[in-house]
């Protein structure tokens, strides 16, 4: 066994067994930290084939993003967990059911693909990666040229999804004082004080 | 020998993985979101399992768009989820019908 076969036996292991702990896990918490381990032996593997930008990018959006964000959600409603716990082995049969029969299908298909008579000429052997050009500036060479409309429109299904997001969890709340800097500007000192004749012993 | 059908392989694992999440953890939301995210990190090995295996870049171009898509995705969702909470109090899925569809 290579070196490289070593290392994608520990990244797709890891993969693998992170991500059954992600459903598995009874604290969401403990769920979101298993899913950044899944995303982190992804882009290992994403770096073995030799993609290594897209490995990186893996890293930065889903690690550094979209688990932040999962975390700070879990972190910041109030649920009782437990309670979202009770159903789970009462749905353990179908879940399993339903699991066992995808994969049974995906081995079929994966073994058809892999051990079928006919099935050579879509087995050509890896592609080695082009030693004159890096695979981000490959990249960069044809997002901003051949992709430049998707790229655009992905640049938008993102602002979008910011402002709808923002739009969604925005709210003003009538019971909190905030700063007014016109009505602040506008006092006059005759209006904000008033001289009152307090007499002794008696008050207001 | 590690080849296309090896990364293929675990690609399938992770989806089903998903897959068996979503019918697992039916009542929480959170991890259904989590599990989705299973599925298409799953999509991407594919995609980029194939792209290196024909030597065409395209297929990592996609998986930068269902990245997007993805995050896109994960920040709505959170943000309805937010919002459904502030307004029920619970994030109980079959309690979901607002809407009385």
């Amino acid at each position: 066994m290579t070196v490289a076969a070593v290392i994608f036996y520990l990244f797709a292991c890891t993969a693998v067994a992170s991500g059954l702990f992600v459903v598995l896990a009874r604290n969401p918490v403990h769920s979101v930290l298993w899913l950044i381990l899944t995303f982190f032996s992804a882009a290992g593997l994403f770096v073995l084939m030799g993609a290594e930008f897209v490995a990186m990018l893996l890293v930065i959006v889903y690690v550094g993003a979209v688990a932040v964000l999962f975390l700070f959600v879990v972190m910041m409603l109030d649920v009782d967990f437990v309670e979202l716990k009770q159903g789970l082995a009462q749905h353990m049969p179908v879940a399993l059911l339903i699991g066992v029969v995808l994969i049974m299908e995906l081995i079929l298909v994966i073994g058809v693909t892999l051990w079928a008579d006919d099935s050579s000429p879509l087995r050509v052997a890896m592609a080695p990666a082009p030693e004159a050009i890096e695979n981000t500036q490959a990249l960069g060479q044809i997002i901003y040229t051949d992709f430049i409309y998707l790229f655009q429109s992905a640049g938008l299904i993102l602002f979008v999804a910011m402002v709808g997001a923002i739009v969604l969890t925005l709210r003003h709340r009538s019971d909190v004082k905030r700063q007014s800097v016109v009505f602040q500007m506008h006092r006059d000192p005759a209006e904000a004080i008033v001289m009152k004749d307090v007499k002794p012993g008696q008050g207001l | 020998m590690i080849g296309l059908g090896s990364y293929l392989t675990v690609a399938a694992l992770l989806f089903v993985t998903g897959i068996f999440g979503i019918f697992l953890n039916r009542k929480n939301i959170i991890v259904i979101l989590m599990s989705i995210e299973l599925m298409l990190l799953a999509v991407n090995i594919n995609m980029v399992a194939f792209s290196v295996h024909q030597g065409d870049l395209v297929g990592q171009v996609f998986t930068l768009f269902i990245l997007t898509v993805a995050a896109a995705e994960a920040a709505i969702g959170l943000a309805i989820l937010v919002c459904f909470f502030r307004n029920r109090g619970t994030i109980q899925v079959e309690d979901v019908n607002v809407m009385k569809g």
